[in-house]
């Protein structure tokens, strides 16, 4: 994906160009591979294998070790050691196409989707090997809830969307304590007062911030152990993204969540520590203070100042 | 001059407006180096003085093609001697046509005799004269209109806009065509049905239960009295598209979900061309399976648990018809599931719900209006289909609910009341008209709610 992703774009910066010229005068040119590109290429065979910074953390709760990850021929996460902690936020960032989604989704094995992917390693959520054979990825998703960068909410109700997980879980025994439960993660996601009395409408009716708030809700009435959180708040303004930030501060008392963001703020705010990918390779952990003043790393801090991006 | 030297010289004369126009563009701005101050690109100018140089003559050339032999024979009528324009119109009709064929050097009913050799040399005549003129004609206003065209060049002349404004007009035209000719056909069948409803009753055709199209040419003869109850009919038409539907719903569903979700890419790419092909067979191939291969199963399989099954049963016909049916349902459920966001796919998996949940809980339901609105098309191309029933249904108007019984469809009425030799003012073969309207009322109402639900599914995720 990592690969694909960065396709992606180079096209989508293309086509403008293509379409805004007079194209009866001016054939539409392609533009070359980017520079900036090779060059990182070149930057990455500068930095060692070994990240820098701490990648271990005291009381560990996702351990991974030497994960690879390919996509067909594509290596796209290349010997990533990092440790997260119970009840606590780690940012991962990077440039487009490092691998830090991809990464995170290792972590809940949604990977399994696509058929070209294969990763190696080992990942252990509370000691427990999550690619081990006697693992099923259904309950492991119940343990590790996801976020993803668009709202999702299904083509239900309020209600229904936040009922869905306990429900196929089997968590309420009856219709009451499946109230209870929605009405508690609805009300912990700090959308209960918005929708109470709407819960029979579609959660798709609702705003952009609001239905990722109930995405939010809808993943902690399984009651996981850890959040992913895809970019959560790329498609939101900045009221929205300030009630989701505020959001993640509470909820890091109960889990431990890993964000994606591509805003280095974002990261400042939320989390404890970041994690800082580039071309597949975990270049530099370590506390979001030391990290943001002080990164040790020359591509780090090439990425903060805003020299990559 | 031949028409088609015509077409072939004005086609010419466009290729060379082409050029000139084009080269006229250069010429205004003084070479092409200076292309750059034209206000469309030279070819533009080339597309510009060729329309002007082919359209107006094309138009004026269809117009003299179409009102030519109108004109020619009414002058012909015109010169006849007075006895032989005072007669009916079929028998003057009978005349012209006579006097064509004698022009054209062919066998004519009957002697020819002076006056007519003379209309027939007069015919030829004026047939020469019109088309020299339609040549020159057209050739003139080609030329003229090129000419035009060129001298109506300037470096800041907007050719790009008219040329196509031009285009436009031809869209719009082409797109119209389809339209006209629907509205044609529901007219055409509107007013024969309408013929055939002066003569049966609005009410016995509808809900008549008896179907018997065959009226006696003499009043002597047996079973004069054709009876046009349509209503086993349409029994018939329900019952087999119902089989038809009962195989071709689970199957097609279940087909596309395992495409859409289950099947590795390689089956995917192996699978998908091989229904495309069961949707490319001919329904007269289908037909002969059903009649000669289905069928016979069907009666056997059915004797061997006792029951009694007609050689052609509505059985045979709607499980073959359904076959028939299963990709185009297990392609548009296919396409409704594909068009539900991997955004909803990811987030019930990621909520750690198996494949099957995904599917069942949120996936279906939320392409479930594209589904149905597939389904509703499927339904309207199985009442309209035509050729499986007419081989494997039989022909046997039963009013009956038993899918072993030999039953008929309107499609099948319909063909067999249009076979053969017809008078065409009967009301049995009027009866024709009444039943494809019906049919046609029928499968536009399924179209149309069809679509209101595919297309209210669409907006749900733009």
């Amino acid at each position: 994906m990592a690969g694909m992703t960065e396709m992606k774009i180079t096209e989508e910066e293309a086509m403008p160009e293509a379409r805004s010229a007079d194209s009866a005068v001016e054939p539409a040119r392609h533009r070359p591979m980017g520079a900036t590109a090779r060059k990182a290429v070149e930057r990455v065979t500068e930095l060692g294998e070994q990240t820098v910074g701490e990648v271990r953390c005291e009381n560990p709760f996702i351990v991974t070790e030497n994960v690879d990850v390919y996509y067909g021929d594509n290596h796209a996460i290349q010997n990533v050691t990092l440790e997260i902690g119970k009840s606590e936020v780690i940012a991962l960032i990077g440039p487009s196409g490092c691998g830090k989604s991809t990464y995170l989704r290792c972590l809940n094995r949604m990977n399994d989707s696509i058929e070209s992917a294969r990763v190696t390693g080992k990942i252990a959520l509370d000691g427990q090997d999550i690619y081990g054979s006697d693992l099923d990825p259904v309950a492991l998703r119940a343990r590790v809830g996801m976020v993803f960068q668009k709202p999702n909410p299904f083509p239900k109700s309020i209600y229904d969307n936040v009922a869905y997980g306990p429900r196929i879980h089997g968590l309420a025994a009856d219709r009451a304590e499946l109230d209870d439960i929605v009405h508690t993660s609805l009300d912990r996601a700090g959308l209960l007062k918005e929708v109470k009395d709407r819960m029979d409408e579609p959660g798709t009716g609702l705003s952009g911030g609001q239905q990722q708030r109930l995405c939010i809700a809808r993943t902690i009435a399984v009651n996981p152990e850890v959040i992913l959180m895809d970019e959560p708040c790329s498609a939101l303004d900045p009221i929205a993204t300030a009630r989701i930030e505020d959001l993640i501060d509470e909820l890091s008392q109960d889990y431990a969540i890993v964000i994606v963001t591509h805003s280095m703020q974002q990261a400042a705010r939320v989390s404890k520590r970041v994690a800082y990918f580039h071309l597949g390779r975990l270049v530099e952990v370590d506390e979001t203070d030391k990290i943001f003043t002080n990164p040790r790393h020359k591509l780090t801090e090439d990425y903060i100042t805003g020299r990559i991006g | 001059m031949q028409n088609l030297t015509l077409i072939l010289l004005l086609a010419a004369m466009a290729g060379g407006a082409f050029y000139a126009g084009r080269r006229r563009s250069f010429a205004v701005v003084g070479g092409p180096a200076h292309g750059a101050q034209l206000h469309s690109l030279p070819g533009y100018y080339g597309y510009f003085t060729l329309i002007w140089c082919l359209l107006p003559a094309l138009g004026l050339f269809f117009v003299w093609v179409l009102l030519e032999p109108k004109v020619i024979v009414a002058l012909i009528v015109q010169s006849l001697p007075d006895p032989q324009r005072m007669v009916s119109e079929g028998e003057l009709n009978l005349l012209v046509n006579n006097i064509r064929n004698l022009a054209a050097g062919d066998a004519i009913s009957g002697d020819a005799d002076a006056v007519m050799r003379d209309a027939a040399e007069r015919y030829n005549e004026y047939l020469a004269a019109s088309r020299r003129v339609l040549a020159t004609l057209t050739l003139g206003i080609a030329g003229l209109g090129g000419a035009i065209a060129l001298r109506r060049i300037r470096p800041e002349f907007r050719a790009r806009n008219r040329v196509e404004q031009v285009v436009l007009y031809l869209l719009i035209a082409a797109s119209s065509i389809a339209i006209l000719t629907t509205i044609g056909i529901v007219l055409s069948v509107l007013f024969e049905a309408i013929r055939f409803f002066r003569e049966v009753s609005l009410t016995e055709f509808l809900f008549g239960l008896t179907w018997s199209p065959q009226t006696a040419i003499r009043a002597d003869q047996v079973g004069s009295s054709g009876s046009f109850g349509a209503v086993p009919l349409f029994t018939g038409t329900l019952l087999i598209t119902t089989i038809a539907m009962v195989v071709a719903v689970p199957v097609g569903l279940m087909t596309a979900i395992y495409l859409a979700e289950y099947s590795s890419s390689r089956v995917r790419a192996v699978a998908k061309p091989l229904l495309e092909i069961l949707a490319g067979i001919p329904t007269v191939v289908y037909g002969f399976f059903a009649a000669l291969t289905v069928a016979p199963w069907v009666r056997t399989a059915g004797e061997a648990i006792g029951l009694e099954v007609a050689s052609e049963s509505a059985l045979a016909a709607g499980l073959v018809m359904g076959i028939m049916i299963i990709p185009l349902v297990s392609s548009l459920s296919d396409d409704a599931i594909h068009a539900v966001p991997t955004a909803m796919r990811d987030g019930a998996l990621g909520l750690g719900s198996t494949r099957s949940e995904t599917m069942i809980k949120v996936i279906l339901p939320a392409a479930l209006p594209g589904i149905v609105g597939g389904i509703l098309l499927a339904v309207s191309r199985a009442i309209g289909e035509t050729m499986i029933v007419v081989m494997a249904a039989g022909l046997a108007a039963n009013l009956t609910a038993n899918p072993f019984e030999a039953v008929t469809t309107v499609t099948v009425q319909i063909v067999t009341l249009l076979v053969g030799d017809q008078e065409f003012d009967s009301a049995k073969t009027l009866a024709a008209f009444a039943l494809g309207l019906v049919l046609f009322v029928v499968t536009l109402c399924l179209n149309v709610i069809g679509l209101m639900f595919v297309r209210k599914y669409r907006e749900q995720y733009e």
